[in-house]
């Protein structure tokens, strides 16, 4: 019980100093491997919630995928300007009163909801064998939206392609 | 076994802190990146709640948000090099061609 609970705090924490270090950082470079950093906490936080093929997709698609893209793009476009500028526009302080306005509708949401989401967990064995039922439920119920995502992705990569083409 | 809220507040300060970025960034990298951040957020809140409700869907979701996170990188990135290329800077706040 206690182990779990630690768990859930440290990776929780690991996950939320590395984003703050992602928006604060002044070079691009440092925020993408925080971003990693948060990346990694959160898949361990799927497996801890018995997503283990979540997590798996987590790390070879987000941290594979995304954020070798991200710093290819970070490599093509030259930042020496950038990095020596002012790195928060003028209006952040609105921009932050406004976040934590929203931080805390939310927290007033989960507080007055707690009865509702605390509901008891059911048992462990539920969600196993993960990605067979993944697979079952993605390609029997989720057939039309799948085939939509597969759409997208095309039209995504077109569109990527020839937004970075010379012309 | 984690509560629920748990997750649900770790959900919303990822949240709040992905919105801080986006509002207040001037490199658009950094906002794509504060977007991420965001829908992560809102994939912990779909795999909380499907281990609470054992039921996978939430799962088959969460693959569709990273589907879409995915797509929005990399249209995002190629309208950034696209606009770099044309303008020499990646700052929000001298993206205002739409303006006069």
């Amino acid at each position: 019980m206690t182990f779990y609970l630690a768990t859930f705090y440290v990776l929780g924490a690991i996950a939320v100093l590395s984003a703050l270090l992602v928006i604060t950082r002044r070079n691009p470079v440092h925020s993408a491997i925080f971003l990693i950093v948060t990346l990694l906490s959160v898949a361990g936080l799927y497996l801890q919630l018995q997503a283990e093929f979540l997590a798996a997709v987590q790390i070879i698609l987000y941290i594979g995928g995304v954020m070798v893209l991200f710093l290819f793009v970070i490599l093509l476009v030259n930042l020496e300007v950038t990095v020596r500028q002012e790195p928060f526009n003028r209006m952040w302080w609105i921009a932050g009163v406004a976040a934590l306005v929203l931080l805390g509708e939310l927290a007033v949401t989960y507080y007055l909801g707690r009865q509702a989401f605390a509901i008891p967990v059911t048992p462990a064995a539920a969600l196993q064998p993960n990605t067979e039922l993944i697979g079952r439920t993605l390609y029997q119920t989720y057939m039309l939206p799948f085939e939509i995502a597969s759409v997208l992705l095309l039209v995504a990569m077109v569109g990527a392609v020839l937004m970075a083409r010379r012309r | 076994m984690v509560p629920t809220t748990h997750y649900l507040f770790l959900s919303a300060a990822l949240l709040t802190i992905g919105v801080i970025g986006v509002l207040t960034r001037r490199n658009l990298i950094v906002v794509l990146m504060s977007i991420e951040l965001i829908l992560n957020a809102v994939n912990i809140n779909l795999i909380a709640f499907a281990r609470q409700l054992a039921s996978v869907e939430g799962h088959v979701f969460a693959i569709f948000v990273i589907t879409v996170a995915a797509a929005e990188a990399a249209v995002g990135l190629g309208i950034l090099i696209a606009f770099f290329r044309n303008r020499e800077t990646v700052n929000t706040d001298e993206i205002d061609l739409l303006k006069w």
